[in-house]
């Protein structure tokens, strides 16, 4: 009699458990810093369908581009990158996956984009293209777009620790009139809704990024000069030092994920 | 503004009497008009507002376009294979400009 009763109401106890535990793994799977989870989960499937449709991811647009620029001659040495780099999908394959790196000539860090204005200038006697600009994104978007499912892999040993580390500050740092550290956005509250955007763990594996809010394509500084306008912050500039050191420690941070790029954010 | 950018997709070969599907997506703002710059100024409506797709010089296709499509605007139809020819596409600019490409389809 209450012997049935009391096993029924604890099996209904041990379900009503079940469910909320189930709940609460797969809350942790989104929130949890222990392993790095691109922003791609965190979006709803109709613009994970976006990205991953070579059709229709309007980031494909800037990778054409960027094959454009690729071949087309600039600069008073009459050359273009694939005159010295041939085919860039044999020989760009994987680099992206380890921008930024420690620059031994220059003494400093050296991002993808700034590897690419190295290149005119020095090489082909160009212009440096202009950081955000549509030329310079889709022929960063282009060499990213050979290292399309590579992982991130930055090489932070030597003298690259140090900036690793004025990153890592930067991150953690509370700044703005809102006070908010990086890490309380994307490490505490992953998962969690900020009015209408879900925050991811703040990844880099995805850039350069086609925004739907931007609606175009966007660098790895541009984001962080979003996410300080977010808390009110004072935003660096792009290509600062740094942010520089903050894209270093966020590549660190977040390495062992694919890159992305172009992916599509919402 | 930006390049207008142009992606189009047919099938290689298709039979003849077969319904085959048509993709094209294109850069392009699509500025409603509704909406304000940094500058606090309205930016001016800029959109394709109309759309065709001209099979051996027939229109087999046409759209209006209005103020609500999105920016890159992205467009998916059927015709009917009928002979081997080109498919013109007109994508008709607020700004007074005519976007025109074309594509191959090989009726088999
Ligand atoms: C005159 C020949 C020449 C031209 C032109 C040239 N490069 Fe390079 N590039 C090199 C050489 C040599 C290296 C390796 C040495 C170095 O990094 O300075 C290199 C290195 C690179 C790297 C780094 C590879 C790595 O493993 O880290 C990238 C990225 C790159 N080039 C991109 C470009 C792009 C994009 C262009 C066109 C804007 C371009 N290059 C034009 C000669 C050239
Ligand atoms: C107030 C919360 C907040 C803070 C603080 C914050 N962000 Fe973000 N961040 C967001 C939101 C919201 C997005 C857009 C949704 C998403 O991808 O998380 C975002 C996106 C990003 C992305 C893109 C992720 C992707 O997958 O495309 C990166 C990278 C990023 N943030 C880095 C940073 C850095 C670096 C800082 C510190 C300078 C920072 N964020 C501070 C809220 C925040």
């Amino acid at each position: 009699m209450s012997s049935t009763h009391f096993i029924g109401a604890f099996l209904a106890v041990e379900m009503l458990a079940a469910v909320v535990l189930t709940a609460h793994a797969q809350e942790r799977q989104l929130t949890s810093g222990a392993f790095p989870l691109s922003g791609y989960h965190y979006m709803g499937t109709q613009i994970q369908e976006l990205q991953d449709d070579e059709f229709l991811n309007p980031g494909r647009f800037a990778v054409d581009h960027g094959l454009e620029l690729w071949l087309e001659s600039d600069g008073s040495e009459g050359l273009s990158c694939h005159s010295c780099h041939g085919d860039a999908s044999v020989s760009m394959s994987g680099v992206a996956a380890r921008y930024p790196q420690f620059d031994e000539n220059r003494r400093s860090l050296v991002n993808l984009e700034g590897r690419i204005n190295e290149m005119r200038t020095e090489f082909m006697k160009a212009e440096p293209l202009e950081l955000e600009s549509e030329e310079m994104l889709a022929l960063a978007a282009y060499l990213t777009f050979q290292s399309l499912g590579e992982v991130m892999d930055v090489d932070v040993s030597g003298e690259a620790a140090r900036y690793l580390e004025e990153g890592r500050e930067y991150y953690m740092q509370r700044r703005g009139q809102l006070d908010l550290a990086c890490s309380q956005c994307h490490d505490e509250r992953a998962g969690m809704m900020l009015r209408g955007d879900r925050i991811s763990q703040g990844h880099v594996n995805g850039f350069p990024v086609y925004r739907l809010i931007w609606r175009s394509m966007g660098s790895r500084h541009r984001m962080f000069r979003w996410c300080n306008w977010a808390v009110r912050a004072e935003p660096r500039e792009l290509g600062s030092d740094e942010y520089l050191s903050l894209e270093l420690y966020l590549a660190w941070r977040g390495r062992g994920l694919n890159i992305e790029s172009p992916a599509v954010r919402p | 503004m930006a390049e207008f950018r142009i992606r189009k997709s047919v099938p290689e070969t298709v039979r003849k009497g077969e319904v085959f599907e048509i993709k094209t997506l294109v850069t392009h703002p699509m500025d409603n008009g509704f909406m304000f710059g940094r500058d606090g100024k309205r930016i001016p409506r800029h959109i394709i507002h109309r759309f065709e797709a001209i099979y051996n010089g027939k229109t087999v296709f046409g759209a209006d376009w209005h103020v609500a499509v999105s920016t890159n605007p992205y467009i998916s139809f059927h015709a009917l294979a009928e002979e081997s020819g080109t498919i013109e596409f007109r994508w008709h600019d607020d700004n007074g400009t005519v976007h025109v490409d074309s594509v191959y389809i090989q009726v088999i």
